[in-house]
């Protein structure tokens, strides 16, 4: 849309703001906007997130990208690819990093299987 | 582990950095600021925003007026680093170290933001590096080597963006890296990727940053260097930098963690500064307590680097008239071509030079805040982003607003000319990545955003999200993992092999990126047209025996009486350095030594241009005081003019019981300047008196090695100073034992 400049019209209830108040005002609008951006990522999550999990868990980036498509494909991500390994780890009484490469070679999905029902 | 220092006379040695790379471990995490001096007496100068001085470095050119100070500036200042390989970056990174850089910031290679996931390895890449673990590590092993080197902490730094920012992130966190940009606005305007998915991955990321004080650099400044007229920008540039600013801040990130990338929009011959000062004080009415990093535009930016400086200043200007935390440099190439070495060292210089010459100018000159056009167009700028926010909350929020073209419209808001940047909720890179977490959703790490169903045990009191799985990466960093090359052929090893001779051998080859690259620029004028000196330029860049010539810089003088050209070729020729016959520099006394000797010695010096020559200049420089000539040490100097014969000048010198003879020998037609030191040898010899004088001559065709060989006891060529003579004749005279 093709706007001339209605500033002068636009601005008319704002003429009446302080500085201070104009300032408070503008920051009150950039959090009103954020806010539901923020409960988006607070209750979701992505490849990207995920694969960051399995990182900080000592876990290599190529087995990291195995492991996230694979819990992608399962439809396992909403759980946390961390928790998916986390699962086998206690199951197999083992350490992230060799879950993580147990899962990467295809072991173990029944596990998550058995915990949240099958590949979607 | 700790690597010997660096040795200021030894290149650093890329293939040490590489070896055991895998087990280095950064010293540190988080961002460091300069240490302020306040009121810093530096010469017979005070500083009044200047921080502590470096242990190493290389001053300003004008410096040696000055007893070679080199006043560092209160605030950080950037260079940005791209050639491609990183092992290259690194020399520059060393250069720049040394004028004043604090800041590395290493651009990334084209595409990368595309890329779901981690690059490993150090493969080459295209207008920057592809940021890698080992490329971090090493370039971060080198830094720390370079800083222990000038004695000053250097931030590094990248991107944390593209659709693998959470992991950027860690890999980031993990391996020291000082300062990022990050800003998910970038990703969905001008990379193109999933809004819904840059926000959820930029929470993650920021938590990540906050967690070791990563310095966050934000994207705002794109906007201007995009828009079609960047003057009309000014609102939505207060509101890209509020929205970002707002959800860090949301996520975790602490105020002082967070700088605002703010670019003066406008350029000359625009009247800029009157432009550009409203919005800077406005920005910074509205973010008092984010921090600023100040960059040069680049919105207008074109080949010529005379220009691109000018800019450069004029910013800093206005850095220095309102604030800035980080200065960030720009080269002045970046208009023409991937920024070159010494350009970058210019960029450094510009900005060291401006704050220094402007250091303290804000106590005597002023913004006036009570001028009405000033006043009135601050206002407007806040009022017109505040109408922004609230039009796009009436929309429907920041997502709906971007779907309705809300950024990057050339219109000054709210006026729109419908030309801004649309992107769809549903489209872009990565669309339909995210998903809800589930009633059970769990990662059992440190610093993790957002809902996290954490057993009990974990993740409150006095647990840790870790202990889940003994550990996580960020706090224990031997938990780290580490990936080694995953391409044989691409990566640096191959890279170093080949350029392996050059440095084992230590041939010189010139260059302006990589090493060995062989790149040279020719600057000519010629007197002709634009177009024919374009072409006559690379046909002389031919005949100079240059390959791949290009001209990178041109600049019409006038329509037909010509052009000035800078040209770029490729020139394979290297040199062996052990071919060059190369004299050793004579050592220089200090001031007090020569004057001892002088006044003890009683010296006298009898002087004069001999022959045929009326050449005088040469002399005097060597002889006055106020050149720092001879008589500076109290030298007792006669100077018997121009053409005067050899047998004169020798008769002065008996006459004056001198000891030192110097003659000028300017002209060197049919070896003329050879006959008359000649001359002056043998008549001295037949009258006896040779050994208790030194005969010395100077000249601009005269060599030390060519004057000994006719007969004197030193010759001195261009660029001698009185310090060069004294000192010969200090050193001479004490040798001989007269």
């Amino acid at each position: 849309m093709v706007r001339p400049d209605t500033f002068q019209e636009v601005r008319k209830h704002l003429a009446r703001l302080s500085d201070a108040e104009l300032e408070t005002h503008f920051w009150n609008l950039a959090y009103e906007c954020v806010q539901p951006i923020v409960e988006l990522a607070r209750t979701h999550t992505s490849p990207s997130i995920e694969r960051s999990v399995l990182m900080r868990m000592g876990i290599d980036s190529l087995t990291c990208q195995s492991v996230v498509a694979e819990c992608e494909k399962r439809g396992l991500l909403g759980r946390g690819a961390g928790h998916v390994v986390l699962v086998c780890m206690w199951e197999w009484d083992c350490d992230a990093v060799e879950a993580a490469a147990r899962l990467a070679r295809g072991d173990g999905w029944e596990i998550a299987e058995a915990k949240w029902g099958g590949a979607r | 582990m700790s690597d010997a220092p660096l040795d200021p006379r030894v290149k650093i040695d890329i293939q040490a950095l590489l070896d055991g790379i895998q087990d280095y471990r950064p010293r540190r995490r988080g961002w460091q600021w300069r240490e302020p001096v306040p009121d810093q007496r530096l010469f017979e100068f005070t500083y009044r925003e200047s921080s502590r001085p470096l242990e190493r470095s290389i001053p300003l050119p004008a410096a040696h007026y000055f007893d070679d100070i080199d006043p560092q500036p209160e605030c950080v200042i950037t260079t940005e680093i791209a050639s491609g390989r990183f092992e290259d970056d690194i020399r520059r990174m060393r250069m720049a170290a040394w004028h004043g850089a604090d800041h590395m910031m290493v651009i990334r290679t084209a595409g990368q933001s595309h890329i779901d996931g981690l690059l490993e390895g150090t493969p080459e890449g295209v207008g920057g590096v592809p940021i890698t673990r080992k490329q971090v590590r090493v370039t971060r092993r080198a830094l720390d080597l370079i800083e222990d080197e000038v004695g000053r902490p250097i931030n590094y730094h990248s991107y944390v963006s593209g659709v693998a920012g959470p992991e950027i992130a860690v890999m980031f966190a993990e391996e020291g890296v000082a300062g990022a940009h990050q800003d998910p606005q970038y990703n969905v305007l001008y990379r193109n990727i999933n809004m819904y998915r840059s926000f959820v991955d930029a929470a993650e990321a920021k938590h990540v940053m906050a967690s070791v004080r990563m310095l966050q650099i934000d994207g705002a400044h794109n906007a201007n260097a995009t828009a079609i007229k960047a003057w009309k920008v000014m609102p939505e540039l207060l509101v890209q930098h509020a929205i970002n600013c707002a959800f860090s801040r949301a996520v975790g990130m602490r105020s002082e963690d967070i700088a605002l990338s703010t670019v003066p929009p406008d350029a000359a011959p625009a009247p800029c500064m009157r432009m550009d000062i409203p919005y800077a004080i406005a920005l910074r009415d509205f973010f008092g307590e984010y921090r600023m990093r100040a960059q040069q535009n680049t919105r207008y930016m074109e080949s010529d680097a005379r220009e691109a400086t000018v800019a450069h200043v004029m910013n800093v200007l206005i850095s220095r008239l309102t604030s800035a935390d980080i200065q960030s440099t720009i080269t002045p190439d970046e208009g023409r071509n991937v920024p070159w070495h010494y350009n970058n060292i210019a960029a450094v210089d510009t900005a060291k030079q401006s704050l220094v010459g402007m250091d303290g100018l804000r106590e005597m000159v002023t913004v006036n805040r009570e001028d009405p056009e000033l006043k009135a167009r601050v206002r407007k700028l806040k009022e017109r982003a505040v109408l922004f926010l609230e039009a796009m909350l009436a929309e429907g929020g920041y997502f709906a607003g971007v779907e309705e073209a809300y950024f990057v419209d050339s219109g000054e808001y709210p006026e729109t000319n419908d030309d801004g940047i649309v992107r769809a909720s549903d489209g872009g890179v990565a669309e339909g990545t995210i998903v809800e977490r589930a009633d059970d959703y769990m990662a059992p790490v440190c610093h993790h955003f957002g809902e996290n169903h954490l057993p009990e045990s974990a993740g409150d009191g006095e647990g840790k999200p870790c202990d889940l799985i003994g550990g996580c990466t960020l706090c224990d960093i031997d938990r780290v993992p580490w990936t080694d090359e995953l391409d044989p052929t691409d990566n640096v090893h191959e890279r170093l092999s080949r350029t392996a001779e050059m440095r084992e051998r230590g041939l010189i080859k010139p260059e302006v990126q990589w090493a060995g690259d062989g790149v040279v620029v020719v600057t000519m004028f010629l007197p002709a047209g634009e177009r024919v000196a374009e072409a006559a330029a690379l046909e002389l860049g031919r005949a100079m025996n240059l390959a791949d010539c290009e001209v990178i810089h041109k600049r019409v003088m006038h329509p037909a009486e010509g052009t000035l050209i800078e040209l770029r070729g490729r020139l394979d020729v290297a040199i062996d350095p052990t071919t060059l016959v190369i004299p050793e520099p004579p050592e220089e006394l200090s001031d007090e030594e020569i004057r001892d000797f002088v006044a003890e010695h009683d010296l006298k010096v009898v002087a004069a241009t001999v022959g045929e020559d009326e050449h005088s200049v040469g002399m005097r420089e060597i002889l006055d005081i106020k050149h720092g000539g001879l008589e500076k040490w109290s030298f007792d100097c006669t100077y018997l003019g121009t053409s005067v014969p050899v047998e004169k000048v020798l008769d002065a010198a008996i006459e004056h019981a001198a000891t030192v003879v110097l003659i000028s020998t300017i002209i060197s037609h049919a070896d003329i300047h050879r006959e008359n030191m000649e001359k002056l040898a043998a008549l001295a010899a037949e009258k006896g008196v040779r050994d208790r004088l030194l005969l010395i001559s100077g000249g601009t065709q005269v060599t030390d090695e060519l004057a000994r060989s006719w007969g004197m006891d030193a010759g001195f060529g261009r660029g001698t100073h009185g310090v060069d003579v004294a000192s010969f004749i200090v050193r001479t005279m004490r040798e001989r034992g007269m």
